[in-house]
């Protein structure tokens, strides 16, 4: 029994500190010497990824889209670092100071959770210039860039597409992790359904609660979720739940029903197999905010404050590859229209 | 040598031999995977820096709790997988406490720290009276109130949660200034800080000792965990053991997230370190749950923790190394310890045969140490070793 014990607590040990061995990307650096006549720029930039970093085919690898960008265009020198799940607050500074103390300016957070350490570790490092996404608690801050997106008006407009293409009048909503960041994705989405159909029928489901963040890694999650959905009569899903969003393609092309994309262009991104019953991607440029950001310090300027991505500029939009949305484009850009032009205010909160 | 050195030559190359063991293994690693191994070591080896020092120090005394919860359970021979479930409820439940302060100044800091206590010790206590009643086994109860304890306090934090403006993080509210434990300076800066946590963290290290090996409880409770009959023929009721024992993991599960909500955070959100729980197993074993032990066993883990970003920022390399670093040194230590323990019975036979013969006597097994009851000395979980 004691021997038995004994194995099995180390047997879960080592799987649990495994685990974290289970990402595929190896963090390599990027700055490859740019050989030939590649421009040449002194800028150091650090990013600092959230859980999952480059490789999770969603919210990060979209920011690394934007910095790739901003390496082949400016030769700017760049370095990746990326958190790990269930990391202490002190190691999400730590990696912020570890880049200001290597030279790298400006420094990018990707993602939410860094706003606490940016805000201590931005007044620690006066000069150097921190940019974070996907959070506007430090507008005041005078060398932060906050970077933040309408979520909930780009959903509006997948919304409506979905209550447009339903013939059940039944559609389902998947969510990686419940936070008020998603639930402003199912909020617009829910506004956008109901605003062609009042009766329409949205399912709406997370896959994990925080502090346990999985929900946005689990494609098996994502799966189990988006049948039940389809089982349950709904035949079209929408997830925001970035890595996970892949199980929800399978549902849909087992079901024989439609699912819809987030973040990037995931007609493009995602497996070839599931690419059919990819109905359109609510896009969130983090690419464009990235690379805008970094032609900014490029160009000798420091921006600071808050910059909305929304409709307008398009920093949120609906994708058309495939051709699946063609047919109701016109009233697409309707409503997308009407939201430009403040005739159509989206809630920001289900 | 005298068995007395030979105990202690022993017990030094143990850890000795698994240190090694995993540099080499380690080493492997990074050549099979082509990285750098000079710089790699290069960069975990450097002594860390002032601010470096105190993160480690801190995330030290986190893990040393969880540690030490997990300990108390495995002297029982229970094994309390839920030390993750039990710190965030009852962290959830500290900072709600502290937040709403209802008593002033440090009064209201006990308070939130008897509601930890209290809060962590129940939901393990749980699992305690379904092993003593039902025969659940603690395993499977405490991994499914884990999942429970997530989806609760997700569900609680919503209801109390308030968001700054323009922040996409939810958390309770903020506890006043004057019931936070002040930071202690170790250098200059406000980075050169450490959790004043830290003393009571200490504190519980030496009750943990106190009661494991200077009590009547403590005797039982090693008692039942060495041979369970034997402690029912010595009057000891194992049913009440096990609630108790759990009571106690808990309630020092209980303590794990607090150094960081009275030190740093100062409430409970939702970016709070999770998984600490599962690192307190590793941290326990490590340490062979003997208090000081777990302490090197801690500050270990958080120093190889503190340089995963100097190794991907510098080097180059992923941050998976140190983890893989860390459950490699975990396998090597148990596998040297088993190793060097079998070394020294074997040693042990080979003198008490020499004896017996120079006496005249036939040789004999010594008593296989698994066997006796416990001794009252300072001790570790193995008392077979020293056998």
């Amino acid at each position: 029994m004691r021997r038995s014990m004994k194995l099995a607590a180390l047997l879960t040990a080592g799987v649990l500190s495994l685990t974290a061995c289970g990402s595929d990307d190896d963090g390599e650096s990027t700055n490859e010497g740019n050989g030939g006549d590649a421009p040449q720029s002194d800028v150091k930039v650090g990013m600092a990824y959230d859980v999952g970093g480059r490789g999770d085919q969603s919210f990060n690898d979209s920011a690394a889209a934007g910095l790739d960008k901003a390496v082949e265009e400016f030769g700017v020198d760049s370095q990746e670092s990326e958190a790990e799940d269930g990391e202490a607050e002190t190691a999400r500074e730590e990696r912020l100071r570890t880049f200001a103390d290597a030279g790298y300016n400006p420094i990018i957070a990707v993602g939410f959770a860094y706003a606490a350490s940016v805000g201590k570790v931005s007044e620690e490092y006066p000069d150097v210039n921190f940019a974070i996404i996907d959070d506007s608690s430090l507008a005041d801050s005078s060398n932060v860039a906050s970077l933040v997106f309408a979520e909930h008006e780009g959903s509006f407009l997948v919304g409506a597409a979905a209550a447009l293409k339903t013939e059940a009048d039944h559609i389902g909503f998947v969510g990686g992790v419940e936070t008020p960041l998603i639930q402003k994705f199912e909020a617009g989405y829910v506004a956008g359904a109901e605003a062609v159909n009042p009766d329409i029928k949205v399912d709406v489901t997370y896959l994990t609660q925080v502090p346990d963040f999985s929900g946005f890694a689990d494609p098996a999650k994502g799966k189990t979720a988006a049948t039940g959905m389809f089982d349950n009569g709904a035949d079209i899903v929408y997830h925001a739940a970035g890595g996970s969003g892949g199980g929800v393609f399978e549902a849909a092309a087992e079901a024989e029903g439609w699912a819809i994309g987030v973040d990037s262009d995931q007609y493009n991104t995602a497996d070839p197999s599931v690419q059919d019953v990819i109905l359109t991607s609510m896009l969130k440029n983090i690419d464009v905010a990235v690379y805008d950001y970094i032609t900014g310090v490029v160009e000798g300027e420091t921006p600071t404050g808050v910059t909305t991505y929304d409709l307008s500029v398009d920093g949120v939009g609906y994708s058309t590859s495939g051709g699946f949305v063609d047919d109701i484009a016109e009233q697409l850009d309707e409503y997308k229209q009407q939201i430009v032009d403040g005739e159509l205010e989206v809630p920001e909160a289900p | 040598m005298t068995p007395r050195l030979t105990r202690i030559a022993l017990g030094v190359s143990a850890p000795i031999l698994a240190l090694l063991a995993a540099f080499a293994i380690t080493s492997l690693v990074l050549i099979i995977a082509g990285d750098p191994v000079g710089d790699v070591w290069n960069t975990i080896l450097t002594w860390p820096e002032t601010r470096n020092q105190s993160n480690i120090i801190d995330n030290g005394t986190v893990l040393y709790l969880s540690g030490l919860a997990v300990a108390v359970g495995f002297k029982m021979n229970l094994f309390n997988i839920g030390v993750d479930g039990q710190y965030r409820v009852a962290g959830f439940a500290a900072a709600v406490v502290a937040g709403e302060a209802w008593l002033p100044g440090y009064l209201n800091t006990v308070l939130a720290i008897m509601a930890a206590m209290a809060v962590g010790a129940l939901w393990a206590g749980i699992a305690g009276v379904l092993r003593a009643t039902r025969g659940v086994s603690e395993v499977i109860a405490t991994i499914m109130l884990n999942a429970i304890a997530t989806s609760l306090v997700a569900y609680l934090l919503r209801k109390v949660a308030v968001r700054e403006e323009g922040s996409n993080i939810i958390a309770t509210k903020e506890i006043p200034e004057g019931s936070r434990i002040p930071n202690i300076s170790i250098g200059e800066g406000a980075t050169a800080e450490i959790y004043g946590f830290v003393f009571i963290a200490v504190l519980a290290g030496v009750a943990y000792w106190f009661l494991l090996n200077k009590t009547r409880f403590g005797f039982d409770l090693r008692a039942t965990g060495q041979s369970t009959t034997a402690a029912v023929a010595s009057g000891i009721s194992v049913n009440k053991m096990i609630v108790t024992a759990m009571l106690i993991s808990g309630a020092a599960a209980g303590l794990v997230g607090l150094p960081i909500i009275f030190g740093d955070s100062f409430s409970y959100g939702s970016t709070f370190q999770s998984g600490l729980g599962f690192a307190g197993i590793a941290v326990a074993l490590l340490g062979r749950n003997h208090p000081f032990g777990i302490a090197m066993g801690a500050l270990l883990f958080a120093f190889l923790d503190e340089q995963s970003n100097r190794l991907q920022i510098l080097v180059g390399v992923a941050p998976d190394i140190v983890a893989i670093t860390q459950g490699v040194i975990v396998i090597t230590v148990v596998i040297s310890y088993e190793l060097v323990r079998r070394y020294g019975v074997r040693l042990e036979q080979r003198r008490v045969a020499q004896a017996l013969v120079g006496a005249g006597a036939e040789p004999q097994r010594p008593l296989d140490g698994s066997q006796q009851p416990p001794t009252d000395g300072p001790s570790d979980q193995n008392e077979e070793t020293k056998a």
